[in-house]
This record gives C-alpha cells, structure tokens and sequence, in this order.
C-alpha cells in the first residue's frame, strides 16, 4: 500500500465561481475527480476503532469504502456504502459531516478532518454515471408494509424492508416522490434529477410509490392496516410553517420558506413562464431566520436576482445553518444582519409590503437549550424598505395523521410519540424522521427510517 | 393519470368535466376540494368538488376559463386525461343542525352551492337557493338547482331573465318577509359573500362562507392560503375552506387574491401565443 497522505487540509471542493453561480441555479459544488478523490481518500488512516463509523446515523463503514476509493474500486466503494444507506449522493451532499463522522475523524486533531462527505459523494455520483448502482430485487417474504411520506425517512425505511423481502407502498402526498428534498432543498445544493435516480433505484428494488394520496383524507392509518399491511410507517414529515405573529405577516410579499421553496424547487416557479407557477420576489428580500432553510431561501432570491438581508435575532455563533451554508451565502452577496428581529411588516394601499421594522437585540442569559437568549435593546427600532419578507423560523409537524388517527399518542406540540426503535403507541405503527422530532436533518430522518425499518423486522419476523 | 370521462360546457366561460379519481371519490364529502395538474409544467389548481360517484369512483368539477390553466384544462376532452389530482382535501361543509336555510351562490359560486344546497335538502332541511348571474345565458344547472331546493331565486344583474338584481337584494327581500333561517351559507366571488356577510350580522344569523384562495400544496404545508379568522390566522386547506363568514377578513383576502395578477397576465398571454401560434 502507498503511504499515506498526510497534508493537513482536504482537498479543495472544486465550485461554481460565486460571481457566476448567484446568478444560476445549477449545483454550487462541483464534485471531486476521480484524481482527487484517490488523493483525499490517502489521507484516511483506517482507524481501527474507526470513530468516523460512530458518528453516522446510519453507520456506513467510512474507512471501508475510502479503502475501494484508495485502490480505484469506484463502483465497490458506492456498493459498501449502499450496504447500509438507502441515498448515497443525497448524503454526501447534505449531511452536516462537520458534526457527525468528520467530526470524529483522527486526522482533524491536528489539521482537517478526511473528506468524507465527498468521498461518499464521489463514489455515488460514479457508480450513478456508470450505472453500476443497478439493485437487485430481493424475493417476496409474505410480508407487507405501507410508508406514509416519501421524505428521506419513508425512502430509507421502505428501502431496508424491501431489502428483506418486503412487499412496500409508499403513499405521497404531492405529484412528486422525495419530500423535502424535491421541495425544499434547492437545486443549486441537491439537484433534483440526482434525488430522482435514487428514487428509481428504490423502485428497482421492488418499492412501490403513489403519489398525490393525502394520509388523513384520502385514507386513514386504520384503513392501511385493515387493508393487510403488517406494518405500517408514518414519515410524513414536519411541514407546517411555522410564522412569527407579528402584525403584517398576511401582507402580499410575505411567503413562508416552505412556499417560497415549493414554488421555486417543485414547481420550477425560476422557469417562469416556461412552467405555470410564478414567484414574485422584488428588488429587496428580507429573510427571517438562521437555520439552513433560511440560507436557502436567501441564495434562492439572491439567484432571481434581488439584493438579500438574512434577519436573525441572535448572533453568528449561534446560528443553526452550517457553516458551509453561511460561508456560500456571504460568498454569493448575500447580507446578513445579526442581533435583528422584525417587529413589525408594512404594507402600501395595495396590500403588498412596504418596508419591515426590525429591533436590535442584545443575548442575554442561556435558555433552557443552553442558547443565549435574545433581548430586545429599548429604543433601537429602524425600518429597511423591503418587497419582500420570507418567514424561515421553523416547521411543525402536519396534524393531518394525528387527527385521524385519534389512538397515536403524540405530543403537545404534535410530534409523535415512538421509543427509541420508532414504535409508536399503536401496534403495528412506526413513526420516524420530523413527524417525530420537529424539524431536524435529513441524515436523521434517515436514521430514523433506518431503526424503524430494524424494528419493523424485529416485530414481524417471517 | 386521471382520466376525463365526460365534458359538459355549461355556458360560453364555464364547462363540467367528470373526471375518473377512485380514491378521490371514496372519501370525497360537499365542501371539500381537489387540487389538478394538467401536466409537467403545470401548475397546482384548487377546484371545490361539485359532485362525486363513489361506485363509479369519478369526481365532478366545474371550473370557469379566468386564467392561463383553466383555459388550458378547457382544451381537454373526453379521453384526454390529468396528470395530477389529489383529494379529498380541506374539512367538509358542516350541515348538522341546519333546519331552515339559504344557500347562496353567485357566478361559478353556484357550482359549489349547488352539492351543499342538494346534500342539506336530502337531509330534509329547509333550503332557499339564491343564485345570481350576470345575464340569462350564463344561468347553469338550472335544472339540478331545482332539485335541490326548497325554492330556488335565480338572479340576473342585467334582468335578463325577468328577475334583475344581486343576490344579496333577493337575500334582503327574503329576510324581510320573515324568512327566519337558521344559517346562511354563501359561496361565489369575495366582494358577494363579504356582502351576504354585512347583511346577516346585524340579524346574527349564522353565516359560512367557503374560502378559495391562492394555495398550492393544500395539505397545510405551504401557508400561502392563510386567511384572518377572528384576528388569527387560519390555513384555508387545512381549517376551511368554510369558516364563519362574520369573522374573515374580506379585504385582506381580496388583496392577497391580488398578489400575482401581472404574473397571471403573461401567462394568459403565452397561452394565447400558443394556440394561435401568434409571436408576442
């Protein structure tokens, strides 16, 4: 075996030029070659213990696969990680690695973390281009299941069952299969024609998907057990936009993140007229928030081209986005202004917004989270003229299921109630992802989905 | 795919298109509400369900040709088919306690009224039909409304038909004979049911009003259907689309009913392009 590489930085990500890319919509990152790939996955020391492995939600065995990457065995790297992650390239693009497996790597001690996240991407994105990600469907075992939503919670699940047999539909809600990342992630970080193909490569696996059936009106969880499913898993997700409650939100020009979102990720709304659904977005945009969705509404109105003011009431520290997600955005041009909370949005005689009125804040003593609480500072009040506002402080999860399905125990807030697995109350019932946790990742969705399915198999052996 | 299996055109702007949606039809109820996609590029259109057969699993609804999409769905016919439709959506229209009533429905309004005036008159309810047109040749399904009724008023705002006036004046009339109706419900354009509304709290009769705005998932998540109810904020796809007609906030629905209408225009105009293949 060669040495090892031991430069203390990964391998530059390859991108878009910021100058350029603010203006399209098409993937920031562009991907290691396979030159670089080989290079990054020197710098893996194969730990034994392999700490990387304990990181990961979903435990992909990281050292094994950057080991395939090391010796060219592209197509053996994408299948080790397949083992045990339904969505390869999904992960490797928006998993938070800086907090999970890289966090634990030996090498960022001392230097950078190895590059895991990109290496996973690599290998998915070959194997894809190759067309070596072809699935075998595994024969029928007597068993079947139905999994509400197919976010990445519902894909994973249905994925490990119809890995052991399993007969499984996926119900949609939307016309479009994936959930959050066909309408809220944004093209630019995930594209969609990617999350598609994954998609198919769970159809090959004997997964079946029917879109445009709402759980909670169209049929109930009673209905799907009744109907002969042994199991049945709740991933429907945490989509109800959560606003601030302050006077002016009903405005024209205010959007929740969610519609703003959906209008541009699923209905395509930055083709416009090409596509039916149009967006409106004016000169200036105010985003509320600090968490990823916010950065992503922000650089989407920064591509449609308005200058962009990212509100968020405590400071950068605390933010939630990732680091990589603010960095792209300061990049891209975008503004942000910390310590700001909008107090108030004011319209013109037509009804659309005309300006917001923000606070400054100052943080005070940690809530009950540990997070510094933010105070409003008396007397600091200022208006921004803005055309726009787009509200991304959160989600709840959708009561549709929990009104229907009066014997699933949840909680106040509405999330559902599991144990650790992912059973619920009700027998037969699972439940993962933010249906169950609020909004969170994608990669614990995942995760989520995983031990459900783990669970599922434990409870109906066949 | 959702197959058409039958088009009736109702008038020159509305046509009745049935269309094949078993899981629609299983649960479909009155007030509640679909949402269609013609094709790849299309975009999500909520119609109110005008009718259901749950043996032949088909939903009926009724548009009227207002905008780039419904004038492309009026381009399909029998066979063609939807890419998308999805429902039942929204809560179904309350008719529990209903004894006496008035049912009042204004242009494509009178679609809607129709199932709920025909769902609480098989309820053996007492049911006045208001409906209001713009001139006698627009008056649709005039011969389901009369089955569906106690007494039907059609209203016509040119007189057309013999009976000129809004339906709020044949609301008015009724009201002072002493028709004591226990609930009043009014389904048509916003400044008709804002109107039906400011007669009926002086009286304080009960008034539901069945809301219809810009929305495009419909199942809660996008919020772009939010609507002040009693000083709160309501989802329509999820709390409505009926709600107490005393509580909303008409002028703010009105102007949120607003918000794309240049973007609504162009689109109407490439569609025009389209079929006449003219360069604009």
């Amino acid at each position: 075996m060669t040495m090892a590489n031991m430069s203390l930085q990964k391998n530059p990500m390859p991108e878009q030029d910021p100058q350029v890319r603010a203006g399209n919509f098409r993937e920031v990152a562009l991907g290691y070659t396979a030159d670089i790939a080989m290079d990054e996955a020197q710098r893996c020391l194969h730990c034994k213990n392999a700490p990387c492995v304990t990181g990961c939600p979903v435990n992909v065995p990281i050292p094994d696969f950057i080991d395939r990457i090391k010796e060219g065995d592209f197509s053996g790297a994408y299948q080790v990680i397949r083992s045990q992650n339904a969505l390869p390239a999904i992960c490797g693009r928006v998993c938070p690695q800086e907090s999970q497996c890289e966090s634990k790597c030996v090498r960022g001690i001392k230097g950078e973390p190895v590059g895991i996240g990109r290496l996973e991407r690599f290998a998915a994105d070959t194997a894809m281009a190759q067309g070596t990600n072809k699935a075998e469907k595994v024969p029928f075992c007597g068993k079947r299941a139905a999994v509400i939503g197919s976010g990445p919670a519902g894909l994973t699940c249905a994925g490990e069952l119809a890995k052991a047999g399993w007969d499984v539909t996926i119900y949609e809600a939307l016309h479009t299969a994936g959930g959050v990342l066909m309408y809220g992630i944004p093209e630019f970080r995930l594209p969609k024609t990617l999350v598609e193909r994954e998609i198919n490569s769970l159809k090959e696996l004997g997964v079946k998907i029917i879109t445009n059936a709402v759980a909670g009106k169209a049929f109930t969880v009673d209905e799907l057990l009744e109907e002969g499913n042994d199991a049945v898993f709740i991933g429907s997700g945490a989509g109800l936009p959560n606003f601030q409650k302050i006077p002016g939100e009903s405005l024209c020009g205010v959007y929740s993140a969610n519609e703003f979102l959906t209008r541009l990720n699923l209905m395509k709304a930055y083709t416009f007229p090409e596509h039916d659904t149009p967006v409106k977005i004016g000169n200036h945009v105010a985003v509320v928030g600090g968490g990823n969705v916010a950065m992503d509404a922000a650089r989407c109105a920064k591509r449609l081209g308005a200058e962009v003011t990212i509100l968020y009431r405590r400071s950068e520290a605390e933010m939630p986005a990732r680091a990589e997600e603010v960095h792209h955005a300061k990049e891209e041009g975008i503004q942000f202004r910390m310590l700001t909370a909008p107090t108030f949005i004011e319209g013109d005689e037509n009804g659309f917004v005309k300006s917001v009125r923000c606070i400054e804040m100052q943080l005070g003593e940690p809530d009950e989270r540990g997070r510094r609480r933010p105070v409003p500072v008396k007397g600091s009040e200022y208006e921004l003229p803005m055309e726009t506002v787009i509200i991304a402080i959160g989600n709840s999860p959708n009561p549709l299921i929990k009104k229907t399905t009066p014997d699933l125990p949840t909680e106040k807030w509405g999330g559902i109630q599991t144990d650790e697995s992912g059973r619920t109350g009700k027998k037969d019932v699972y439940a993962g992802g933010d249906a169950v946790t609020g909004a969170a990742t994608v990669i614990l969705a995942m995760g989520a989905g995983k031990k459900a399915a783990a669970a599922i198999l434990e409870d109906h052996p066949s | 795919m959702f197959p058409i299996v039958q088009k009736r055109v109702l008038n020159e702007t509305v046509t009745l298109m049935e269309v094949e949606a078993p899981l629609v039809a299983r649960k479909a109820m009155p007030g509640q509400f679909i949402i269609f996609r013609i094709d790849e590029e299309g975009e999500r259109v909520p119609l109110t369900i005008a009718g259901y057969d749950r043996e032949k699993g088909t939903v009926t609804i009724i548009f009227q040709k207002v905008g780039y999409t419904t004038e492309k769905l009026d381009t399909l016919n029998e066979g063609d088919s939807l890419l998308d439709f999805v429902g039942p959506l929204g809560e179904p229209t309350k008719t529990d306690g209903i004894h006496r009533c008035a049912v009042i429905g204004g242009g494509l309004g009178v679609a809607i009224a129709y199932p709920q005036a025909k769902a609480l008159h098989d309820a053996g309810a007492e049911v006045d039909l208001i409906v209001g047109f713009r001139n006698e040749h627009l008056i649709i399904l005039k011969e389901e409304l009369q089955a569906a009724c106690t007494n039907l008023i059609v209203m016509t705002d040119d007189g057309s038909n013999g009976n000129k006036g809004f339906v709020t004046q044949a609301l008015q009339k009724q009201l002072e004979a002493g028709r004591d109706y226990d609930t009043v419900i009014a389904i048509g354009p916003l400044p008709m049911m804002k109107a039906v509304c400011d007669m009926t709290r002086e009286p304080k009769i009960r008034t539901i009003v069945s809301m219809n705005p810009i929305m495009i998932d419909g199942t809660g998540m996008c919020g772009g259907c939010r609507l002040t109810v009693g000083g709160e904020t309501k989802f329509a796809c999820v709390d409505g689309p009926d709600f107490d007609g005393h509580l909303v906030d008409f002028d703010e629905a009105m102007a949120r009913g607003r918000m794309f209408r240049p973007e609504e225009a162009k689109a109407k105009e490439k569609h025009i392009c389209r079929l006449t293949g003219e360069d604009r």
